[in-house]
């Protein structure tokens, strides 16, 4: 979402992201012209008239379990994006039973927050995982 | 999801849909906003919105409700053709 028209949308996408991407933008591409929509969300810079670079994920409860904000220059990382999704999903999954620990990937283990792992943090869970 | 919108000369708008985003109150959170930039916070709901957008050929309007029950990832940006 920016605060171009549908139809810049259309050019950009037409004539320049589907040279980068097959078959273009394989997700809509939205128009937020005056920024009511990134007021509401905290992303519109009002001095530049432009969105700063906001992302949201969005459960489907429709509630927001993670945002990012970053200024124009400096890109997203998207397997983060990806990662921190598939993390809530596994949050969603358990019930809450489990949680995903600093640096965790599918794959990795998780923590099963209760009494017994006050304190004991430092046994099921070491600090170079954060890392690798 | 998405519903088709007719290309016409006139430059559709969206915006915020909902309790907090009717005619009179508008424009006073508008002024508020501009005192103190508020951040929505995680484990609240997100804003409802409609916006027109563009998709696979075909101009749209989207509804972010209509995608309940699934997970969505809402990116904003500065600008179509502004490189990164």
């Amino acid at each position: 979402m920016s605060i171009d028209s549908q139809f810049t949308h259309k050019m950009w996408n037409d004539h320049e992201l589907s040279k980068m991407v097959d078959g273009g933008i394989p997700y809509p591409m939205l128009s937020d012209a005056g920024g009511k929509i990134g007021t509401v969300y905290g992303v519109y810079d009002e001095a530049a008239g432009v969105e700063t670079r906001g992302r949201f994920i969005i459960d489907p409860d429709g509630i927001v379990q993670g945002f990012e904000v970053l200024t124009p220059p400096v890109g997203r990382n998207i397997n983060e994006s990806f990662r921190q999704i598939q993390a809530f999903q596994l949050v969603r999954e358990k019930g809450g039973s489990e949680a995903t620990p600093s640096g965790w990937r599918p794959g990795k283990a998780t923590l099963k927050p209760g009494v017994d792992l006050v304190g004991n943090v430092w046994k099921e869970w070491q600090t170079k995982q954060a890392f690798d | 999801m998405a519903e088709e919108n007719a290309a016409g000369c006139d430059r559709p708008a969206g915006g915020p849909v909902g309790e907090e985003s009717g005619e009179t109150s508008t424009k006073q959170a508008t002024t508020e906003e501009m005192e103190v930039q508020t951040m929505i916070k995680v484990g609240q709901k997100a804003p409802d919105f409609t916006a027109p957008g563009y998709f696979k050929g075909d101009f749209t309007s989207v509804k972010l409700s209509d995608y309940l029950g699934k997970w969505i990832l809402l990116c904003f940006y500065p600008g179509d053709f502004t490189f990164v």
